[in-house]
């Protein structure tokens, strides 16, 4: 049950959701609502992600070929497309998660130490 | 993956799977069926949204744009038939004529010659350019050398003619080539329909009499005999027989039409009867082609061939001397083909593309009319969202559905019209038979539309989609004025059309010129009431079974001829002489040209100058009309029992005799009967100069020798008196028949065809450039006609204001006339100074005229200027006639 409502969480920064899609997959191949729930459970419900938006982003990481997707089957028995990482992937994902690091350090330095609010 | 697309479907179950899951998980916590899908659906957010995206970012929109915009442009060119119609059309007839004139250009100047490994074949031309003389011919020594030379894999003398061929029904001149036996090996790929071809390691020196006929011979004169093989036939009176039959598509490497329609092949050594002595000297081979060893190129051959000609001079310095700088040039086959109409040709395809172009031009222009009438649509599609990207690719689509349907529409032209174009084009023409649509040719007309809807569509394209959207939109109804930079775009088009135009119409009209000034010429002799027939006297083998071996016994033939031409009704005059004396109608095979070594001037034969000779009998200089300044002129007692007369005309006189009386003088020539000697001539006689050899050039030096002293075999009888031709010919035959049943009597023509038909090729580009000319003038005047119109009528309004105001018709007329001749003149004066350039280019096919004449520029430039201010005139004339109150309320 989900433990806020939708309006509190955050909403996601553009560009940020491939990323995201990349890092659950490092785990396994997944399909698009295991994604979904990885992303949410993770950010311990923080992050708002609507499933509809995902598809497209999936469908895009799978054009530039950082994602393979092949139809299977779940844990519980039902069938579903599974995504799974390439080696492209890999070192988009190995890009990507040093840009946004430097970029959230910058933007922490300049907001300062001390708690806002 | 890349290349591999998902579709629809397999997005939407991806979905549907999603949707299952999140239910199934929703459930296991506790929820309802009901509360549970709508929570998945909740948090999955707008399903088509997420459809819609997939949707764009997939390939499969590129098509589905490009479907819809051909549908709207399809919709859009059906909704204004008149304006489709007149482009389409405009189109068709620039693609159609383009690519017709390509179909020629591509058959006979960018198709290799249809041999294998045709860039190894060369024709071999001699030069003696130290003496001024070109392509002088090879002796059989030389050709020898050239075989042995290691340069060459093989070379054929070629020897194109033609000879009597009799033993079919009826006694015909079948078109002859003698050649080495090698010579069907050297072009490579020939296979017999029937039979065998030569044998190219035959060593025979004379004739091998064998012959090779051609399909079409073999139909014609042996009613397509299966068992021909073996069967001999006779031509000039030797006999032959025949070992292979050629397939009919073969045509054979010649220069002319007639050469290479070649019907019999009869392969010799040269070096035999009836060949003179293989001498050094003797350069009777007319011409030689050859195959260069593989791995050569030419440049390379050339160069070897150099130092085989210097090493060969140093050997043989009295045949051979320094001072005529005897030359051996390699020219490529196809070169020697085509050479001589290349330029012309090129002319063609330039004249008939700026054709094409004005055309385009004239489209753009009425494209960009519409655009200005569809301005409010575009600025409302655009401000509703649609991308630029997307109007002017709807815009090109447009364009280009225009000019493919066009290029369709003139292909569909071309092929109805195809057997009348193949008509007109000039026999003379090397390679007609290779003229067809075929691949290359699609591929261009392809090309070409593309190219023009590119052209035509993307000004307009590009002009449309960048509109100023808030003027647009607050012009309410008001018929749009369009912008002032689609104005300048219009009158710019306008300004290019008629430079072009004007480029051409200057072509056309120096050429009309040259050719007007070559019909008009004063000819030196009169073809009126003249008619010429051939008949060849046979010229067997072995010169005992002669019957016309001496000219006495010829000349008693031809008194006979005469005596019995002069019975016919309504004739007056007739006399006979060599194919040579026939006025401007014969080739190059048939000339006849003669060393002259002069008294005092004892000049080694193989240094003479070279002069053609015509052998006539007396009555032909009367027949002709020729004007005799000098002297006299052959009587009946100039027979072979006197010693030489010639006659001769001014130019002679004046290039050998300059400042003297050439009337006595004396010069050797090779004695009748025996060409390896020499015997001596007197000048009788100087005729007036007259345009027997080239319409274009008068005074090229001429010589007559007597038909009483020489013998000659290729004959033609001139009658002059009956203007009716149709019942001649027969009538002669009949005669000359009744003489001698074995010859033939062919080719009649009357003398003033001859003089017109010697200048079907200049005929047929000056027709041609003059039709894409005017061609060109009817579209610069609609075009202008467009233009001024559509300027009257944006400015109705302020017109009819003028008009209240009380403006003075004459004055609006003068008005709209000066916006007309300001366009047309702007035009003029740029296509005057291309003109000037593209004219010089043109200089080898002028006659009479130069490249740069004041008055055909002038004159074509006033008459493009009246033919613009013509076309605003109407529009102009529709403007001072508007009823202000009209105007005023004109929106």
């Amino acid at each position: 049950m989900p433990t806020q409502d939708a309006k509190e969480r955050l909403e996601l920064l553009q560009g940020t959701l491939d990323l995201l899609i990349l890092r659950t997959l490092i785990f396994g191949s997944q399909h698009g609502q295991g994604i979904a729930r990885a992303i949410q459970q993770t950010s311990q419900e923080e992050l708002l992600v609507e499933h509809g938006a995902l598809y497209p982003a999936l469908q895009r990481l799978e054009e530039r070929g950082w994602i393979s997707a092949k139809w299977g089957v779940s844990a519980n028995n039902r069938k579903a497309r599974f995504y799974a990482l390439t080696a492209a992937g890999r070192k988009q994902l190995v890009k990507e998660t040093n840009k946004w690091k430097r970029l959230t350090g910058a933007i922490a330095r300049i907001l300062g130490p001390e708690e806002v609010g | 993956m890349f290349g591999r697309k998902r579709n629809l479907d397999d997005f939407n179950s991806e979905i549907d799977a999603h949707l299952e899951l999140e239910i199934e998980r929703l459930r296991e916590q506790g929820l309802s069926e009901d509360e549970a899908r709508a929570t998945a659906r909740r948090s999955f957010g707008n399903v088509l949204q997420a459809e819609e995206r997939f949707y764009e970012s997939s390939r499969s929109l590129w098509w589905d744009h490009v479907w819809h915009d051909l549908r709207y442009a399809l919709r859009m060119l059906r909704k204004s038939p008149g304006f489709t119609f007149v482009a389409v059309l405009t189109i068709a007839l620039g693609i159609g004529a383009t690519t017709a004139i390509f179909s020629i250009v591509d058959a006979t100047l960018l198709h290799p010659l249809p041999y294998p490994q045709p860039e190894q074949l060369v024709s071999v031309v001699d030069d003696l350019p130290g003496v001024g003389a070109r392509d002088v011919g090879m002796s059989v020594p030389e050709w020898h050398d050239l075989q042995r030379s290691g340069i060459f894999e093989y070379v054929s003398p070629q020897a194109f003619g033609s000879v009597n061929l009799t033993g079919s029904s009826q006694p015909e001149r079948a078109r002859f080539s003698a050649v080495a036996p090698n010579y069907f090996a050297l072009l490579g790929g020939v296979k017999p329909e029937l039979g065998d071809l030569f044998n190219p390691e035959d060593q025979t020196p004379g004739f091998t009499l064998e012959v090779v006929i051609s399909d079409g011979l073999w139909k014609r004169a042996f009613a397509a005999d299966p068992g021909i093989l073996g069967k001999s036939l006779r031509l000039d009176n030797d006999l032959y027989h025949v070992v292979g039959v050629i397939p009919g598509d073969f045509h054979d490497a010649g220069q002319t039409t007639e050469e290479r329609n070649t019907e019999v092949w009869a392969s010799a050594g040269f070096a035999g009867a009836p060949a003179p002595p293989p001498l050094r000297k003797s350069h009777f081979l007319t011409g030689a082609i050859a195959r260069i060893k593989p791995g050569l190129t030419i440049a390379a051959a050339q160069s070897r061939l150099d130092a085989l000609v210097a090493s060969l001079q140093k050997e043989f310095p009295e045949d051979y001397p320094l001072q005529s700088a005897w030359t051996v040039r390699l020219v490529p086959l196809k070169e020697a083909v085509v050479g001589n109409v290349r330029q012309s040709l090129i002319l063609l395809l330039a004249a008939v593309g700026l054709v094409l172009l004005i055309g385009c031009v004239n489209v753009a222009n009425l494209l960009l009319a519409r655009a200005s009438a569809r301005g409010r649509e575009m600025a409302l599609r655009q401000a509703l969202g649609a991308a630029r990207k997307r109007l002017v690719s709807q815009l090109l689509t447009e364009g280009l559905l225009l000019s493919l349907v066009g290029g369709m529409a003139g292909l569909a032209i071309l092929f109805w019209t195809k057997a009348f174009l193949l008509k007109i084009l000039p026999d003379s023409l090397p390679r007609l038979n290779e003229v067809s649509v075929n691949w290359a040719v699609l591929l261009f007309a392809l090309v070409a539309s593309l190219l023009a809807g590119v052209i035509f569509g993307l000004a307009p394209a590009l002009q449309a989609s960048r509109p100023d959207l808030t003027l647009m939109l607050k012009q309410e109804g008001r018929s749009s004025t369009g912008s002032g930079e689609q104005a300048r775009t219009r009158r710019v088009l306008v300004v290019t059309e008629f430079a072009l135009s004007l480029v051409l119409m200057i072509a056309a009209t120096l050429l009309l010129r040259s050719f007007w000034d070559l019909l008009n010429v004063q000819l030196g002799f009169n073809p009126q009431n003249v008619m010429a027939v051939r008949v060849w006297l046979p010229e067997p083998n072995d010169p005992e079974t002669d019957i016309y071996r001496t000219p006495a016994q010829e000349a008693a033939f031809l008194h006979e001829i005469e005596r019995r031409g002069r019975t016919l009704s309504g004739v007056e005059e007739v006399a006979v002489g060599d194919l040579a004396a026939l006025p401007l109608g014969h080739g190059r095979d048939n000339l006849n040209p003669f060393p002259l070594i002069f008294e005092g001037l004892e000049t080694p034969i193989n240094q003479a100058p070279l002069v053609n000779a015509s052998l006539v009998t007396p009555e032909y200089f009367h027949l002709l009309g020729t004007t005799l300044l000098r002297g006299r002129l052959f009587s009946e007692s100039d027979n072979e029992k006197i010693p030489g007369v010639a006659v001769i005309n001014e130019a002679f006189a004046r290039t050998y005799w300059p400042n003297e009386n050439p009337v006595g003088k004396r010069l050797k020539l090779p004695t009748p009967g025996d060409r390896s000697t020499l015997s001596w001539n007197t000048v009788i006689g100087v005729l007036a100069d007259a345009r027997t050899e080239s319409l274009a050039n008068s005074s090229v030096p001429q010589m007559y020798l007597s038909l009483y002293q020489r013998t000659a075999k290729d004959l033609a009888i001139f009658v002059r008196g009956r203007p009716d031709t149709a019942a001649m010919p027969v009538e002669l035959r009949e005669q000359v028949q009744s003489v001698n049943p074995e010859l033939p009597v062919f080719g009649a023509q009357m003398l003033k065809e001859t003089v017109s038909d010697s200048l079907s090729e200049r005929r047929f580009s000056m027709e041609m450039v003059g039709l894409f000319a005017l061609t060109a003038l009817l579209l610069a005047g609609l075009g202008i006609y467009g233009v001024i119109s559509y300027i009257v009528s944006a400015r109705t309004h302020e017109i009819g204001i003028r008009l209240a105001l009380g403006a003075q018709s004459p004055n609006i007329l003068r008005m709209i006339l000066r916006q007309g001749l300001g366009l047309a003149m702007a035009g003029a004066a740029a296509g005057l100074v291309c003109a000037l350039i593209v004219s010089h280019f043109m200089a080898g096919l002028l006659y009479g005229v130069r490249p740069a004449d004041p008055l055909t520029f002038a004159g074509v430039a006033v008459l493009l200027i009246g033919v613009a201010l013509l076309a605003c005139y109407i529009p102009a004339r529709r403007a001072v006639r508007v009823d202000p109150l009209v105007a005023l309320r004109h929106e």
